[in-house]
């Protein structure tokens, strides 16, 4: 039995070392490929952001045909667990050993802050989809590390544009807001939320922090629903608001609910949280051909709709290689610049130009979610 | 004065649906600490696998009243008779071998860690249940009654009324079967149980089948009361779950009731009156505090250990 | 005089043995990646020689061990971060870790360490899950720490000559111990407490003693650990990361310090090995291997891989090979 055991089990890894060797490989003639590596958590509790982050990146590079101006592509996929440490690893592996030239990923804040100061250091180039922490692009003392771009928005914007659309088009007088404390974008959302709809003349009246772990969200609702506001902002992704949207309909809430960016998924529990808005990058219902083309072709591969970071590591994915295509060059330093200096660039998530900190300019939707599992669009909002 | 009572009378209602908010979560955690304490009292292992187990039932028991469309009871017996399964083939394989070469039982703990990642990791491939966060669709309605303005929901009787229709016929097992004899015998003294001719090899697996169909029972009532299920949803709760078995008295079947009941009402207070990103800290100050006053839990013999 | 050349050969060893990884990576045959896992591997590796002189020498039962790791490494992160990144405040930041983790350990210690075995375990885990509840709130107290979002901008001040000798110091360290008058008392406490105390050992004070210093270590590890990477998460030092060094001391033997060395390098090493030679889209199956190796490794080495035996020079010299320890580790079986 046990022999058996460890028999099976080196079988395996004789199996794996075997076909171990095939990917990227090293190729010869160095003189006309890009060499690009992706960072994303491929195992533990946050996999499937992992995946969907892993789908478009590879979507977006079979979709260029493996090719940016005159270079080749090869690719390197790495995953980190969501964890910092194996993050800050992977990243050294793949510039020191595989040599990119240019780093995608990762999803998590906490991950993507060690990949950008080793990448930037060593003068690579460091685009990710989802970070949202302004630490990420910009270092301690508020300079920028020059070779970091986020393909998202920053966290004030939405919050902002969510804190005036309840205000003024909802009529919005009460809100409580829900937010997972360990979760930058979480925080940062809730944070930018507040200061707006308490700006204009709302109140906040419940105000609760949560853990990534937390399942049990009877007892905050409990308050919530004594306190008996007019919206309940629950600006996580949509897993965790699925959740929490079902308790706090089984506990009597009926508030309206909002969200952000993170709601957009086909896996939002879309009965529950019907006739709630969030704030978004584009509508699925958005006639222009980027958005169409990315839909179709994302459902064709991958059997499913794209969520948010898909959306946004396609996004990411593809204004690196433009920035390639432009600077026709696999020099770091002439990539970061020519994505600087891109204007207007037509990604999925709107039409994108750099500000000084490399984050995106570009303007949110407002979405409302129906019960037959789509989204209605509401309004645009530019910066 | 009258302010006082005002608030009072207030909060009373406020206060009392926390209480079954609270005794919600204890029920569930009840469940899971049952086969904590089982399987320690027979061969004194802290199965860390037993959380992952919990997440195993609980997806049983979804697929079964969603893809399988079977009603919901008959849902959690599949869950329970897989889990079942599960737990003596893991014992099988990985605990076994190590009783029967006279291992130290901190071998065992260790191969519990390398169970638990393996199921972990390997349940969110995609050919197995996959990484994804499932939405879980009750397969019954939302009811809420409000009783004297305290609000009390379906899922929260079913809960109470599941967990206790178990812990009755657990209790029957236990104590007026031969194979609840012989495990009490095994975790009284193993040596004298076996001279006596009781199949140990037997008992504990039997424990283990038991202690894992707890343990799913209780992984379906959790994806029913916070509907969603994900492969590591086992990690947080089993540890709670140990915990309160422990602060009941590791070992002791109504301690760890108790523990559970008082865990899932320290948990839920503490989110609703301080803050709920306190509430692991003071769930486990307060586990500390206790064992400091009583080594053993609050119902386990302390005595002084054998020499 | 033969004990006097045994500790002249190992010493020449150790030295070589820098200067060769040394050469190695100045000369680019270690690559970048390859040093900065061998200097983590390092760091775990006084982290987990802290544990092995807690739990393989004294018998105390800790599931958490990485808290004392994250008080060592958010305490030196702390004062470089705030005094600046110059040698001597690295060096102050180092002892600082180290000698916070010790302070704690002593305040938690002196009333924890009366409980036994599993008892101990869950409330050293109890003790972890209180400071990393306290590290996601450290905002709170002060912004610097970072909270739940994490702490930025350590100076990198950590090299491999630190770690390297930071790990040879904890080695030497914990070997002179169990060799001494203590350490005997210590290994004592953990045969036969009971035993122990009749013959007239202050248990107590020995138990303490240990956690103390092994704490201490952690601490130690945790502050070149900030160091190295230069952003501290709370997540980076939770429960799991606790039952990883645990899992360390066991898989190498109980009371084995070459075994914890081993296993402890061995262990990194074979994750980021696993990460190499998966294929891409396989990658996912890399802890389920990890997972199956040591159940495996386990299930077949019940006392360890070294089970309590030290692995020494005297085997290069001539000696027989060394019998520190040959206690089964713990006295509780799981059947007779």
């Amino acid at each position: 039995m046990k022999r058996g055991m460890a028999a099976v089990l080196v079988l395996g890894l004789g199996v794996l070392a075997g076909c171990g060797n095939a990917p990227g490989g090293t190729g010869g003639g160095d003189e006309k490929v890009v060499r690009i590596g992706l960072i994303a958590p491929l195992t533990g509790d946050v996999k499937t952001f992992g995946e969907s982050t892993k789908n478009a990146f590879e979507l977006a590079l079979e979709q260029a045909g493996y090719k940016a101006g005159d270079f080749t592509i090869q690719h390197f996929i790495q995953d980190d667990r969501n964890d910092p440490t194996e993050a800050m690893n992977i990243a050294t592996k793949l510039i020191t050993e595989q040599k990119v030239h240019a780093l995608v990923g990762s999803v998590s804040s906490k991950a993507t802050i060690s990949v950008s100061d080793v990448a930037n250091q060593s003068r690579v180039v460091h685009i990710t989809g989802t970070a949202t922490n302004i630490a990420v692009t910009v270092d301690e003392k508020g300079n920028r590390k020059p070779f970091v771009f986020r393909a998202c928005f920053t966290d004030p914007f939405q919050g902002q544009v969510a804190a005036k659309f309840a205000l003024e088009t909802l009529g919005a007088r009460t809100a409580a807001v829900l937010y997972d404390k360990g979760n930058d974008y979480s925080v940062g959302l809730a944070e930018s939320f507040r200061q707006h709809f308490e700006a204009g003349g709302g109140e906040v009246v419940a105000w609760e922090a949560y853990a990534l772990t937390d399942t049990d969200f009877s007892a905050i609702l409990t308050k919530v629903a004594d306190a008996k506001p007019d919206l309940l902002y629950l600006p996580d992704y949509y897993q965790k608001v699925s959740l929490i949207g079902k308790q706090a309909r089984a506990k009597g809430i009926t508030a309206t609910m909002m969200g952000g960016d993170g709601w957009d998924s086909s896996e939002l529990d879309f009965a529950t949280m019907a006739g709630g808005y969030f704030t978004n990058h584009y509508s699925p219902e958005d006639t222009r051909p980027e958005v169409q083309q990315f839909v179709t072709d994302y459902q064709a591969k991958y059997g499913s709709v794209p969520d948010a970071l898909a959306v946004l590591a396609y996004d990411a994915t593809n204004i690196l290689l433009e920035g390639i295509r432009r600077a026709n060059s696999n020099d770091p330093d002439q990539i970061r610049q020519a994505i600087q200096n891109l204007k207007e660039f037509k990604a999925v998530s709107g039409q994108i130009s750099f500000d000084e900190n490399g984050n995106p300019v570009k303007p949110a939707a407002i979405l409302q979610v129906q019960g037959d599992k789509t989204t209605k669009f509401i309004a645009s909002v530019n910066p | 004065m009258g302010d006082l009572l005002e608030s009072i009378r207030n909060g009373l209602p406020l206060l009392l649906e926390q209480v079954l908010n609270g005794l919600q979560l204890g029920f569930v955690y009840a469940l899971i600490a049952l086969g904590y304490t089982m399987v320690y009292s027979i061969i004194k292992l802290i199965n860390f696998a037993h959380g992952d187990i919990f997440m195993v039932g609980a997806f049983l028991g979804v697929f079964g009243f969603t893809y399988w469309h079977l009603p919901w009871p008959a849902a959690i017996l599949v869950a329970m008779a897989g889990c079942a399964l599960l737990g003596v083939l893991i014992e099988r394989i990985a605990y076994r071998p190590l009783r029967a070469k006279g291992a130290p039982r901190i071998a065992a703990l260790i191969t519990a860690i390398g169970v638990s990642l393996f199921i972990e990791y390997f349940s969110s491939l995609k050919f197995v249940f996959g990484p994804n966060y499932r939405v879980v669709e009750r397969p019954f309605g939302d009811f809420r009654w409000s009783l004297g303005g305290v609000g009390i929901s379906s899922i929260q009787l079913l809960v109470i009324a599941v967990v206790l229709g178990l812990l009755l016929a657990l209790q029957y097992v236990v104590y007026r079967t031969r194979i609840g004899k012989a495990m009490r015998a095994v975790a009284f003294d193993m040596d004298a149980a076996r001279l006596m001719g009781i199949d140990v090899d037997k008992v504990i697996a039997y424990t283990f089948a038991i202690g894992s169909a707890l343990a799913a029972a209780a992984g379906v009532l959790y994806a029913l009361a916070y509907p969603q299920i994900h492969p590591f949803m086992g990690i947080m709760p089993g540890l709670k779950a140990f915990t309160a078995a422990v602060l009941g008295g590791i070992g002791n079947i109504p301690g760890a009731v108790l523990g559970a009941l008082i865990m899932g009402q320290v948990e839920v207070m503490t989110a609703a009156y301080i803050s709920s990103e306190f509430r692991d800290a003071i769930a486990f100050s307060l586990l500390i505090l206790v064992l400091l006053v009583r080594p053993a839990g609050l119902l386990g013999k302390a005595g002084p250990e054998k020499v | 005089m033969a004990q006097m050349s045994r500790r002249l050969v190992a010493a020449v060893s150790v030295v070589g043995l820098y200067i060769l990884l040394e050469l190695l990576r100045r000369t680019g045959v270690i690559g970048a990646y390859w040093a900065q896992v061998m200097d983590l591997s390092l760091i775990i590796t006084i982290s987990a020689v802290g544990l092995s002189l807690i739990y393989g020498f004294a018998g105390q039962f800790s599931l958490g061990h990485a808290a004392f790791y994250g008080i060592g490494a958010y305490t030196a992160g702390l004062i470089t971060k705030t005094l600046g990144g110059e040698i001597h405040w690295y060096v102050v930041a180092l002892a600082a870790g180290a000698g916070a983790a010790s302070l704690v350990a002593f305040l938690i210690g002196l009333p924890i360490l009366r409980l036994r075995s599993d008892y101990l375990g869950i409330a050293t885990l109890g003790f972890g899950f209180i400071v990393k509840v306290l590290l996601d709130n450290s905002d709170k107290i002060s912004p610097t720490l970072g909270g739940a979002r994490g702490m930025l901008g350590i100076p990198q001040m950590t090299t491999f000559p630190w770690v390297f000798w930071g790990a040879v110091l904890a080695v030497l360290l914990v070997r002179n111990l169990v060799h001494s008058s203590y350490g005997r008392a210590c290994l004592s406490v953990r045969e036969d407490e009971i035993a122990a105390d009749i013959m007239g050992i202050h248990t107590t004070r020995f138990k303490t003693l240990a956690f103390v210093l092994g704490c201490g270590l952690a601490g130690l590890a945790g502050g070149l650990y900030a160091h190295l990477y230069s952003y501290l998460h709370p997540q980076s030092f939770d429960f799991l990361r606790s039952l990883d060094v645990l899992l360390i001391v066991v898989l190498g033997g109980l009371g084995s310090l070459t075994g914890t060395v081993v296993t402890a390098i061995g262990l990194v090493f074979l994750q980021e090995w696993l990460r190499g030679i998966l294929p891409r889209d396989y990658l996912d199956w890399r802890i389920v291997i990890y997972a199956i190796i040591l159940i495996v490794l386990m299930i077949r080495r019940p006392q360890g891989l070294m089970g309590g035996r030290e692995w020494s020079l005297r085997i290069l010299v001539g000696g027989d090979p060394a019998q520190i320890v040959t206690g089964k580790g713990e006295k509780g079986r799981a059947s007779a």
